[in-house]
């Protein structure tokens, strides 16, 4: 009864999972760093910084995309405002790094350069402890978790559902993205956060730095893959998806969605805050275009794209879209967003599970014949 | 919070259950001392104007198997929504047994003190295997925590295997619930309130769309749960209704009209004027 909880964890995974967690796990911990280190630069197979900040922000983008597809393809909860739980985590992990600058930026004050700028004395109350990596983490995980709880409270409590609730969480990103974009909120408004310099006192653009960043970000897409596979195969999971397709039949048996929907879109909310700290100092930048209506889309169609209600199918979904995306945007760069709404409407029309529907489907084909 | 514990029921001769302080207002004790198991009174429920419930009063006894006819528009499904929570009514009362106020619980609670409903159009779901329906549907604890690390004990197993052969689907535990006939998705609802263990089971039209055969296996099936559940159920198959043998209670315009036999309530000029129009 009482087997540990990481044991718990990984008996969740069938066979074809735990062998691609491991290729996945050989891949981005020993493969590629070794050949970023070990093979010159001139050499074919060299990965180069470029290439390992490319992967380290798809990763953190996969992570999100498992988020969404836990509330949307097994809870069957559209958000179209995740965007501001990743900002958040984002800029709850981007003070930490401003604070870490010291007094080597621009102004050599010990505030941050854009409060220099704003001629504020004294950092504001909400910055206090943001020096501290321990209360920096936990706020990554507290700031998403709060915002998310007592939002989904009262919009679940209200039964708001389908397009209705996808419309609320627009405007929610849509008002933080404007309270974000105000300097006097104390978040470097237009700008953001960045030029960093260092984390725990290591430079933020050395080659270690980068690597410990990168594993750090593949170790926790794997914790979410193996924690979303158990949570989706437990019977909480169960009680999802069954929610999902038959709300008042739950409720009638006994089980009161709300807090169901609850405990799943705040877990969610956490993850993207995850990811968010992660993605911070691998880009160097925060700003509250994070937080705009569009990013959130495009989360949604990384999860359809890779198909939804699979676990594996976000995490592919991500990849295939922005590696797509960091390709279109250096050779055609006005015409990405046509081609995002290509793809999507594609998906929508001809594949409605998306890459791994369509993937099963062409096995299945080959199997018959 | 979600749940309310399991009710232990009083039936008036004390033994299990019984509490001597418990007979005032515990809402959580299912008390039948007077042995009527749900009551309502003068229920009024209007939508924008039109009286879907009108001065409703109706008793069903323990053990009771009760059906209730009416023709369309009577108040059947609106009456089971102000049971079951999803309808507050505007006026009026219903107790389930002497001390549980139904109108201040909420479609969980109520689910959890013993009442089960069955829907008109069958309601399960279609992407869990009938194994997984029944384990749903099972009385447990329901709550986030205890569904997060849920186990099945071999018994749930057992009892999961006796509702799925007593429903008559045996051989097709992990088949899809969505592939299932329309008669065995019916059965499988009805299968699923039984894994409730409710007090009262409502039953919305629960031989729709079923074979003849299929239709008698339900009266029987219903027969024997008499006795030892309450069963109220809506229906317009008479051959059903007859082979049950209850008491019947005709609805018109949100009230109920007459009560009694079927031959009785059959041979009242009043009903016949109700079904065949004025």
């Amino acid at each position: 009864m009482h087997t540990p909880i990481t044991l718990r964890l990984l008996s969740s995974l069938d066979r074809k999972s735990s062998i691609t967690l491991a290729f996945f796990l050989l891949a981005t911990l020993v493969v590629i760093p070794a050949l970023h280190i070990f093979v010159p630069a001139e050499s074919s197979l060299s990965v180069s910084t470029y290439a390992i900040t490319l992967i380290g922000k798809i990763m953190c983008y996969a992570i999100v995309a498992v988020a969404m597809d836990l509330i949307w393809g097994y809870g069957g909860i559209l958000s179209l405002g995740h965007g501001i739980f990743f900002a958040l985590g984002g800029y709850a992990f981007g003070m930490y790094l401003m604070r870490q600058i010291g007094q080597d930026g621009s102004y050599h004050s010990n505030l941050p350069d854009f409060m220099v700028f704003l001629d504020w004395k004294q950092l504001p109350w909400y910055w206090s402890g943001s020096d501290s990596l321990v209360w920096v983490a936990a706020l990554v995980i507290l700031l998403p978790a709060v915002v998310a709880f007592i939002f989904g409270f009262f919009a679940f409590r209200s039964r708001i559902k389908g397009v209705y609730f996808s419309i609320i969480t627009q405007a929610l990103t849509y008002a933080a993205m404007l309270l974000f974009f105000r300097n006097e909120t104390g978040f470097g408004g237009n700008n953001g956060f960045t030029d960093f310099k260092r984390i725990m006192g290591y430079s933020i653009t050395s080659s270690e730095t980068r690597l410990v960043l990168f594993g750090l970000t593949a170790l926790m897409l794997a914790a979410t893959f193996v924690f979303a596979k158990w949570l989706v195969g437990s019977k909480y999971g169960r009680v999802l998806t069954a929610i999902r397709d038959a709300e008042s039949r739950v409720m009638f048996i006994g089980y009161n969605p709300l807090w169901f929907k609850l405990f799943i879109w705040t877990v969610s909310a956490v993850l993207c805050g995850i990811a968010g700290a992660l993605y911070v100092p691998q880009v160097g930048i925060i700003n509250p275009s994070e937080m705009s209506v569009a990013n959130s889309i495009e989360i949604a169609i990384w999860v359809a794209v890779g198909g939804r209600g699979t676990l594996i199918g976000p995490i592919i979904g991500a990849f295939v879209v922005n590696l797509a995306k960091s390709w279109f945007t250096v050779s055609f760069p006005e015409y990405w967003l046509f081609f995002l709404g290509l793809l999507f409407i594609i998906v929508t029309l001809l594949l409605p599970h998306g890459l791994v529907g369509l993937w099963k489907k062409l096995m299945n084909k080959q199997g018959a014949a | 919070m979600t749940t309310v514990a399991s009710p232990s029921v009083y039936d008036g001769t004390g033994g299990d259950g019984f509490d001597p302080m418990g007979h005032v207002a515990d809402r959580e004790t299912l008390d039948l001392s007077h042995k009527v198991i749900l009551y309502l009174e003068d229920i009024n429920v209007s939508f924008d104007g039109f009286k879907a419930l009108k001065n409703l009063s109706l008793a069903i006894d323990a053990g009771e198997l009760r059906c209730i006819i009416g023709p369309n528009g009577a108040g059947k499904t609106t009456m089971m929504d102000v049971i079951t929570g999803k309808t507050r009514p505007d006026s009026g009362k219903a107790f389930f047994g002497q001390t549980i106020d139904l109108t201040r619980l909420s479609e969980p609670e109520i689910a959890h003190v013993g009442i089960g409903r069955k829907f008109q159009k069958p309601t399960i779901f279609e992407h869990h295997t009938a194994f997984e329906n029944l384990e749903l549907a099972m009385k447990t604890d329901k709550r986030v925590w205890r569904s997060l690390f849920a186990h099945l004990r071999d018994e749930d197993h057992d009892r999961i295997a006796a509702t799925l052969s007593q429903i008559g689907l045996g051989d097709q535990a992990d088949r899809q619930a969505g592939l299932l006939s329309h008669g065995q998705k019916q059965w499988l609802e009805i299968g699923m309130l039984l894994m409730q263990e409710p007090r009262l089971l409502l039953l919305d039209e629960p031989v729709a769309g079923m074979t003849d055969d299929e239709t008698m296996k339900t009266a029987e099936l219903f027969l024997s749960l008499a006795g030892k559940h309450s069963l109220v159920v809506v229906e317009h198959d008479m051959a059903f209704i007859e082979k049950l043998g209850g008491k019947v209670t005709v609805l018109h315009e949100g009230s109920v009209l007459t009560e009694g036999s079927l031959a009785t309530v059959q041979n009242d000029q009043r009903v016949i004027e109700v079904y065949l129009g004025r």
